[in-house]
């Protein structure tokens, strides 16, 4: 392993995060089976008291996942430098079989986080705790993901050797591993344009009909989650290319560099926060009917809606204008 | 102000007053949690800067170099080779090196004594680096004697002293004529010590590389690449098990500030207690908490890293360098470049604040549900 002050960081934050989680949802797990809110025993109030805990031992593991999903990202891109062929972060994620389900598990439990703060501002609407099942089976789900990425994580930083200066021969051990980024291109840009700009298109459609209708929350959850996916694809495809200015520049990474201006950070931020308000609609979709919350709710879902259509916008202007103006036509 | 942000506005001013009350006791967790995030920014930064001195003294030197391995021990390498590499496809040049370690007994350490072709160095002159100068106590015009292989000495007069901008490279380097190398080193005419060779095209490297193995079997090619990615893995290595030796000052400091969590006085409890019973939520006694712990971690963050800083590029981190920059005698005086950039200061946020805050989550809660009836009845 590798010995490196970012690694060191992101273990310690997989394994608190996974620590805060796997205690959250054990008290979780004891309210949903002792829970009882027409009960006034003491069982229930101590139970009560537990949810609050809950929610701040969830919030901070949640804030950290985040920070972490781009922290381990910086770290890979740092660590380039030490594997031969390696020119950013997707090389080194390449280096190793863990490196990607890494990234991709920290991506899904980042989203899933998301949602459940979207659950819980929720359930904190009402006052009867209207979504506390939901919000804590949710909980049962997470804590397992993240104890799974802490693992793979450190199975991948495990596995990471450096590729240095032996005293026998130099030069030649980078030989059989040429072009490690190669397999990165993704689909062909005369299929992922289409659907990507078609599926803004009908996500816009559908946010105008549920603003006027107030119908269809579950599609539109499932279209804002179909973008999100094919936004991420095209951006590998062919948004990317126009960024950098380069035909054969598939990298999902290099976005986050300085010589970008940072876009990625708009661009990635745009994209997550799109997706945890858009699937937000359709989490909480079945409880509008609650007594406590049919007069909060459907004004809450409206604001998710617009905030999602909102930054899948900002996302699709920043990467067409970008792709317009592009001195690189495709 | 929308009332919500009024809200948490007056929650954090509350905050502050309370924290202002017990002064003694959130000072002594402030030291303790600045000195903590002191230490650890020190050590990201000047491995951070170190990383960036190499790669700024590595980008003057030679794509490639060729050295002759005899069964694992470096020889000399034949002068005809560096003709046959040139011809290669792909080459645009080759120049010979001449250079040897010559140890100095009077002092103790190493010195690099490198061969220089310049009208303006007499045979019997050199030109030495600052740190030579410093060591050997000598001046411009002042005379050298080193011993040469066979235990003559050998005299030189001090010719130049190299300027100071190169210390980082020079400082332990001393140059003088071709002959002068030969006859100190013991050094064959028609070698060389290794040879430095330039490529057109940087992607060509490695088959340049495995060209010249393939043709000299004893030849070592070592590229440029090879040593930053070995100084970074060095220095990183060296950074990180700082850090692992640090862990546990960070291990105890967890303990002090869980410790400080839970240990409520009467005079706290008895508080809460009232602000409970005029109204005040448990969640806004965990907010509050919150804000107690955002304001002495965000203090001794900044605080620590700007103490950090000026340690580092201005004391040019006096606490450590011996233990990270190497182990040689004659070190180079100098002034590290400032470079600090959001990466480091995510990371040490995750090694510094992030179990701070993890360790008083609970001890927070446990406060915020203090029953009112019992705390102002104790």
């Amino acid at each position: 392993m590798i010995q490196h002050p970012g690694i060191l960081a992101l273990l310690l934050a997989s394994a608190l995060v996974g620590l805060l989680l796997a205690g959250a949802a054990a008290l979780g797990l004891r309210i949903l089976q002792g829970w009882d809110l027409r009960s006034g025993s003491e069982k229930q109030l101590a139970l009560e008291r537990r949810t609050y805990l809950v929610s701040s031992l969830v919030a901070t593991a949640l804030g950290v996942q985040m920070l972490s999903l781009f922290l381990f990202i910086f770290t890979a891109d740092d660590l380039q430098g030490q594997f031969v062929g390696a020119m950013c972060a997707a090389g080194s994620l390449a280096v190793h079989a863990f490196g990607y389900p890494t990234l991709l598990l920290k991506l899904a439990t980042s989203l899933l986080a998301g949602l459940w703060l979207v659950l819980h501002r929720t359930d904190l609407q009402g006052y009867d705790y209207p979504l506390i099942r939901a919000k804590y089976g949710l909980l049962l789900l997470l804590a397992p993901l993240a104890l799974v990425e802490a693992w793979l994580q450190f199975r991948y930083f495990s596995g990471l050797k450096a590729d240095v200066m032996t005293s026998c021969c130099g030069a030649l051990f980078g030989q059989g591993r040429q072009g490690i980024a190669a397999g990165l291109a993704g689909l062909p840009p005369r299929v992922a344009q289409p659907l990507f700009w078609s599926l803004l298109g009908a996500l816009t459609l559908m946010g105008c009909a549920w603003l006027r209708w107030r119908r269809g929350a579950w599609l539109f959850s499932l279209l804002s989650l179909g973008y999100f996916i094919a936004a991420l694809v095209s951006l590998v495809s062919f948004f990317g290319l126009y960024i950098y200015a380069l035909p054969t520049h598939h990298c999902p990474f290099c976005l986050l560099h300085r010589e970008h201006g940072f876009v990625g950070y708009v661009l990635y931020g745009a994209l997550l926060g799109g997706v945890v308000a858009g699937m937000g609609v359709g989490a909480v979709a079945p409880f509008q009917n609650r007594a406590s919350l049919n007069q909060a709710l459907p004004r809450m879902q409206a604001r998710w809606v617009i905030a999602s259509l909102g930054l899948a916008w900002l996302f699709a202007l920043i990467v067409g204008l970008w792709a317009w103006l592009s001195p690189l036509k495709l | 102000m929308r009332p919500p942000l009024q809200r948490l506005r007056n929650i954090l001013d509350f905050a502050l007053a309370s924290l202002s009350r017990r002064k003694g006791r959130n000072l002594s967790l402030l030291g303790v949690y600045t000195l903590v995030v002191f230490i650890l920014a020190s050590l990201i930064f000047f491995v951070q800067a170190l990383k960036g001195e190499a790669r700024a003294l590595l980008a003057q030197a030679p794509d490639m170099v060729v050295q002759r391995m005899v069964a694992g021990r470096h020889d000399p390498i034949d002068l005809g080779r560096a003709q046959a590499i040139e011809e290669m496809r792909g080459v645009s040049g080759v120049r010979p090196r001449l250079w040897g370690y010559y140890y100095d007994p009077i002092y103790g350490g190493n010195l690099t004594v490198m061969a220089v072709e310049d009208a303006e160095l007499p045979n019997d002159a050199l030109w030495v680096g600052q740190g030579v100068a410093r060591n050997l106590r000598v001046k411009q015009g002042d005379m050298i004697t080193l011993r040469a292989y066979d235990g003559l000495p050998m005299l030189f007069t001090v010719q130049k002293v190299l300027s100071d901008a190169s210390e980082l490279i020079s400082a332990d380097l001393v140059l003088m004529s071709q002959s002068n190398v030969r006859a100190l080193f013991a050094m064959r005419e028609g070698t060389a010590t290794d040879l430095a060779v330039d490529v057109g095209n940087a992607r060509e490297l490695p088959t340049i590389a495995a060209k010249i193995v393939e043709r000299f079997p004893d030849a070592r090619p070592i590229l440029k690449s090879e040593i930053l990615r070995t100084y970074e893995a060095v220095f990183d290595w060296r950074g990180g098990l700082m850090v692992v030796v640090l862990a546990s000052a960070i291990l105890s400091f967890v303990i002090f500030a869980w410790d400080k969590a839970t240990g409520l006085s009467a005079e706290e409890r008895r508080e809460i207690g009232i602000l409970k019973s005029i109204g005040w939520e448990s969640g806004d006694i965990l907010l509050l908490k919150t804000w107690e712990g955002a304001v002495v971690s965000l203090t001794a963050f900044l605080a620590g890293t700007l103490l950090a800083y000026v340690h580092v590029f201005f004391f040019s981190a006096s606490l450590f360098d011996h233990a990270l920059r190497g182990w040689s005698i004659l070190f180079p005086r100098y002034r590290l470049a400032p470079s600090v950039d959001a990466y480091q200061l995510v990371i040490l946020f995750v090694l510094t604040v992030l179990p701070y805050t993890v360790a008083t989550l609970v001890p927070s809660w446990r406060a915020a549900m203090v029953d009112p009836d019992t705390a102002m009845r104790s």
